[in-house]
């Protein structure tokens, strides 16, 4: 009789024990999960707020983000050069690494011999392991030179006198521009789009495109009208966490920028962005409102960058919500 | 039965047939006609091989590396591995035993397969409809070609793609278990679809369901563990096959 219940005592002790041990996994990695996801984006959130209040109070918002004037010596703030240089580089080295990244993950899903994925796929996820700052010396010490005796002469000579697109390749070459950092920026996010896009390639079904070649598809017409609308969502997916990185990337803008506040009306001007601007000005910043302006700088990365991911998502959402009833 | 046997013609012929995923033999020297305007169907239990013979038809197994035919298929009494792959398949189509919609309108489902033949404007859109009246499916979609294929339960995606693989006129059709994800309603408007689609196209079906064969094929072949154990015509395999293992299997003692 003691065994028995001796024996269901501990049993009802290894239960509990269990229990407690499910409970506990449950608050701490919820905790963690709520913490990592949720308070902790808030709690930047409101320290920039904190700490840009004088900025706040003293230059507004609207004002602030249209104000093209930043002088620290007259203390008269405005962020338009850094938010305008931010979002157009961002907007640039997307578009220069969508198509490549999406031919790279074509290459790799659908053309390339069996032997040939694993190197290729490989190779381009080594670029993402390159430190950024290894991008922004490559990029200063090599490709600046190349690109302001060579390529931006080239092309100021082929499309300067274009009506419209002219426009954009007027100034002087120096090759720390608008242009080159673009260019880096987009070779620094093309192993995410890359990777991205074809793990959404990859989930295609065979008996998808099986479909499709079965109606007598090229290879080409399966992945123009099937592979490619089918994943839209995925490669949706994969622009915004390349957007997420050139938005925040800071190092090889620094060296590429120029750190010029201006608003560039061409891809040959030096510019600077929201990153460049607090990496460059922090030890600067011998006042208050110096200080807080580079804080409200900071306020409106933040900003842009939820906004933007938040536009995407929302994309997403709806491209789902359209083929996935 | 005699008179039939007299008029019949044979559109696709299966001749010493051999095929291979990598080293392992897949099928074993099958020989079978497949007969104009018929409905062909294949039976036997899982891994017999009856899907690999199917994709053969068209080649499908083109599509990845290491697989390898030997023998000779016909079509037309032309050798199917000496044509333009993307002429067999638009002459030889295709439904698979799930409903493949493509992430597009099911008008441009349908018109797809036109489409890429360079078809446009009206007689696209005549096409179209023909094809999905063709597949029973118009009444129920008519007013709402535009929306999503997805936007259609899976009887009517079935139909939808049945729709699509007809819309290019194909010869010879092959069906891939095309109700196995379906409901025994759906299931009957494909089956009345296929006997009514005989009329002008030569079918092929692979089939679990022994049921199935019985109701709407001609001609029934068995298979197992990679031979085509007999080839006849549907009401013998299922009253007096030759082979005792046919006997055995369609009386359910295996499979």
């Amino acid at each position: 009789m003691e065994n028995v219940a001796e024996e269901q005592k501990s049993l009802r002790e290894i239960k509990t024990r269990g229990e407690f041990l499910e409970r506990f996994l449950k608050l701490s990695l919820g905790f963690w999960a709520l913490f990592a996801g949720f308070l902790f984006p808030i709690l930047a959130g409101l320290i920039l707020l904190y700490e840009a209040r004088l900025a706040i109070e003293k230059f507004g918002f609207i004002h602030f983000l249209t104000h093209t004037n930043w002088d620290p010596v007259q203390e008269d703030f405005g962020a338009a050069t850094m938010v305008f240089g931010t979002v157009i580089s961002t907007i640039l080295s997307m578009l220069i690494a969508a198509p490549v990244a999406i031919g790279i993950a074509i290459f790799i899903t659908e053309l390339s011999p069996k032997w040939f994925k694993p190197i290729v796929s490989t190779a381009v996820e080594l670029l993402a392991a390159i430190p950024s700052i290894i991008y922004g010396l490559w990029g200063f010490f090599i490709l600046v030179p190349v690109m302001a005796t060579k390529v931006e002469p080239w092309l100021q000579d082929k499309l300067g006198d274009v009506p419209l697109i002219g426009k954009l390749f007027q100034g002087t070459p120096t090759g720390v521009d608008v242009l080159t950092t673009s260019l880096v920026l987009s070779i620094m996010i093309i192993p995410f789009m890359a990777s991205v896009v074809r793990d959404a390639f990859n989930m295609v079904p065979p008996i998808m495109k099986e479909s499709a070649y079965g109606l007598g598809a090229t290879k080409w017409e399966v992945i123009r009208h099937v592979v490619i609308p089918y994943t839209a969502s995925g490669i949706a997916g994969g622009l915004i966490l390349s957007a997420g990185r050139a938005l925040g990337e800071t190092m090889a803008v620094t060296f590429l920028a120029g750190n010029n506040p201006q608003i560039p009306t061409s891809l040959l001007d030096s510019f600077t962005t929201i990153t460049v601007a607090l990496a460059n000005q922090f030890t600067e910043a011998d006042t208050d409102i110096y200080l807080s302006a580079l804080y409200y700088v900071g306020l409106l990365l933040y900003l842009v960058s939820f906004a933007m991911l938040g536009i995407a998502k929302f994309m997403v959402l709806r491209l789902e919500k359209r083929w996935k009833v | 039965m005699i008179e039939t046997q007299t008029t019949l013609k044979t559109h696709m012929e299966v001749k010493n047939l051999n095929f291979y995923y990598g080293s392992h033999q897949a099928l074993k020297n099958i020989n079978m006609p497949i007969y104009d305007r018929k409905v062909t169907a294949l039976i036997g239990p899982s891994g017999c091989g009856k899907t690999t013979l199917l994709r053969c038809l068209n080649r499908m197994h083109d599509l990845y590396p290491n697989n390898r035919y030997e023998g000779e298929i016909l079509l037309d009494g032309e050798s199917i591995f000496n044509m333009d792959v993307i002429d067999l398949r638009s002459r030889v189509g295709m439904v698979f035993q799930k409903p493949t919609p493509f992430p597009m309108s099911i008008f441009d489902n349908v018109a797809f397969g036109l489409k890429l033949k360079g078809i446009k404007g009206t007689e696209l859109k005549d096409r179209v409809e023909k094809a999905l009246k063709d597949a029973a499916l118009w009444d129920e979609v008519k007013d709402r070609l535009k929306d999503s294929a997805f936007s259609l339960s899976g009887g009517q995606q079935q139909r939808l793609c049945i729709a699509r693989a007809i819309a290019v006129e194909p010869e010879v059709l092959l069906f891939d278990e095309p109700t196995s994800a379906l409901d025994p309603i759906s299931t009957a408007k494909i089956e009345e679809l296929i006997v009514e689609l005989k009329k002008r196209i030569t079918i092929v079906i692979v089939t679990h369901n022994m049921q199935q064969a019985a109701r709407i094929s001609d001609y029934t072949g068995f298979m197992y563990l990679g031979e085509l154990i007999e080839f006849n015509p549907t009401e013998k395999i299922f009253t007096k096959p030759d082979k005792k293992l046919t006997e055995d299997y369609v009386t359910g003692r295996f499979g």
